[in-house]
């Protein structure tokens, strides 16, 4: 007996759920072949509000974790890759990748993950300072993390880039809302069910699938988002950055070409300086 | 006559009052959430929503210090001077002569709980020395709790005479009765404690949901029957009571669905602070939050107001 194949309904993980756009709204989305694949859901502005709520709440509890443990987590995450790379190989074959290709996005993902959980507990060493005054002080200066940090994701590769511009902006403690690839949605949400299996708590992560022109606006003008980690084109580029002076906003664009994401320099500790605050400390001793 | 158990008393004063079909409310009510409130109209509710708030500390911790900035906050929610100020600074007793001294002669009035808050279980003499006091020192309304224990017992005499006899120890602060509709159990009896308190409360005096004490606080399925109440009780006796839900109300949309509530059981006569408040604390930098992004455009961050309890 011949059965029914059962279709999956893609939903991106956003607060901690699986959720559908509070509009109802959704999109087709094609793979390379051109034959419809699923409806993905279109995300408004006022999901991106509701993510950026989960980010601020689930925000504290995270950043109060040791770094120790956010390690952990990451490497986890890269866990969860490790456990379904070939079905997110395979995923990103169907949406247009070489067989080869897609191996090596995935493969580089899992290092990605792991070289910034390897950073977690390490980098305060290195950013942070003791710094020399000439006075009876102990002066010091210590990071930390900004708050809830915007990220727009590039086209491709899809996967890589989200990874890279997430990562090291939680790996100290800050919280993400990311808008994942428009022409290439799928290997996002797939990638939110490992955020959801990954002992990552809920709401620090949130992605949000849809037309990248209706959210690019409001992830600028958002005030509640301390920062924001983009790849953009020069009139995104100039929209952002003017609604982002209104909330006087740290921007930063990711220029790497699509062969860059691959390099190693595309993985660094100043990429996670990028959205920290530091503190400088004047302690007096000696009395 | 003296009913012979609760079971008996309760039925009688069901009989009378009428009971709640509490599947219909509850569909009722969640028709409320699907109202679409958009542009000037949310800015008017918005804005009435403000003018309703009453500015609530009720903490162990409350100092004269804590409540001089609420009163501050009451009196200037925020600098676009378009927002009206809240309706009342709403504390414990013993800093009643805190708040007063520092609203003065605004129209930011001073409400205190009073009658034990929030258990209520100190003998009635205690309670009403407790009312005294706090209208001796300058409040304009007192929030007092009923006798839980006695209605559940079915002495409804008992819970009756111990409101007339805080109506009476109020002078001309109105009064405002806290049912505690989560130790009430079920709406037919929220129902009930409602019409028994509104027999002895003068125009202008409130009923109100909860203390926020409690797990379970206001509603709208309980606010909805409290207004059903309400309005049977007016069309009786044309006596109009205003009502307060507290606890629980923390963002402007749920506001919003109150008021829609309000507008659609009892009318826009019931759409001013003479007779209709939000017992609240989170609630006044929510709505803040919402006219400000009305006015600017972007979504704003909950830390760009003052009093605000988050920073991440």
């Amino acid at each position: 007996m011949s059965r029914l194949p059962i279709t999956k309904t893609p939903k991106p993980y956003a607060g901690g759920a699986f959720i559908r756009s509070e509009s109802g709204r959704t999109f087709p989305l094609r793979d390379a072949s051109g034959a419809f694949f699923a409806n993905i859901p279109q995300c408004t502005r006022k999901d991106l509000r509701n993510a950026v709520e989960a980010a601020a709440k689930a925000g504290p509890g995270w950043a109060r974790r040791t770094a120790y443990n956010r390690g952990q987590i990451l490497y986890r995450l890269g866990e969860m890759l490790e456990g379904r790379r070939q079905e997110m190989a395979d995923t990103l074959v169907r949406f247009g990748d070489e067989a080869a290709a897609a191996a090596h996005e995935v493969d580089t993902c899992i290092d990605r993950l792991v070289y910034y959980a390897g950073w977690a507990d390490k980098y305060e060493q290195v950013l942070g300072n003791v710094n020399p005054v000439a006075s009876p002080h102990f002066n010091f200066t210590v990071t930390e993390p900004m708050g809830v940090i915007g990220v727009i994701a590039p086209d491709a590769p899809s996967l890589l880039g989200l990874i890279s511009l997430v990562a090291p902006i939680i790996v100290s403690g800050n919280t993400v809302v990311a808008h994942v690839s428009e022409k290439s949605a799928y290997p996002a949400i797939l990638f939110g069910e490992m955020l959801a299996t990954s002992d990552l708590p809920g709401g620090v992560v949130n992605l949000l699938s849809g037309l990248r022109k209706e959210l690019v606006p409001t992830f600028a003008t958002h005030t509640h988002l301390r920062g924001l980690s983009a790849v953009a084109n020069a009139d995104e580029r100039k929209a952002i950055r003017l609604g982002a002076a209104e909330s006087v906003k740290r921007v930063h664009f990711a220029d790497a070409s699509t062969a860059g994401w691959f390099e190693d320099s595309a993985q660094s500790l100043y990429r996670i300086r990028d959205f920290l605050e530091f503190k400088t400390t004047w302690h007096p001793i000696g009395a | 006559m003296v009913a012979k158990s609760p079971a008996i008393a309760f039925r009688r004063l069901f009989d009378e009052v009428g009971t709640v079909d509490q599947i219909g409310v509850e569909e009722r009510v969640a028709k409320f959430t699907t109202r679409s409130i958009k542009k000037a109209s949310k800015i008017w509710g918005l804005k009435k929503a403000v003018s309703m708030v009453d500015l609530t500390t009720l903490e162990g911790k409350d100092t004269p210090g804590k409540v001089a900035s609420l009163c501050q906050k009451a009196l200037q929610p925020h600098d676009d001077p378009g927002i009206p100020t809240v309706a009342a600074v709403c504390v414990y007793p013993s800093m009643v002569r805190h708040a007063r001294k520092h609203v003065a002669d605004s129209a930011v009035k001073v409400a205190s709980v009073a009658t034990a808050f929030p258990s209520g279980q100190a003998p009635l003499k205690t309670r009403l020395g407790e009312v005294r006091a706090a209208v001796q020192d300058g409040a304009d309304e007192i929030d007092m709790v009923i006798n839980r224990g006695a209605f559940l017992a079915g002495d409804f005499s008992r819970v009756e005479d111990e409101i007339a006899a805080v109506v009476e120890a109020c002078g001309v602060a109105a009064l405002k009765v806290i049912l505690e509709v989560s130790e009430l159990e079920t709406f037919d009896n929220i129902r009930a404690a409602s019409f028994v308190a509104m027999g002895v409360l003068r125009e202008g005096d409130f009923i109100k949901t909860s203390t926020g004490k409690t797990s379970l606080n206001a509603t709208l399925g309980n606010n909805q029957v409290m207004l059903e109440a309400i309005r049977d009780f007016y069309l009786d006796t044309g006596i109009a009571i205003g009502m307060k839900p507290a606890g629980g109300i923390r963002t402007a949309k749920q506001a919003l669905q109150f008021l829609i509530a309000v507008k659609e059981t009892l009318g826009d006569a019931w759409l001013t602070n003479e007779r209709y408040r939000f017992g609240a604390s989170s609630l006044l930098n929510d709505l803040l939050r919402q006219l400000e992004k009305e006015k600017s455009g972007s979504y704003q961050a909950p830390y760009y107001f003052s009093e605000a309890a988050e920073s991440y």
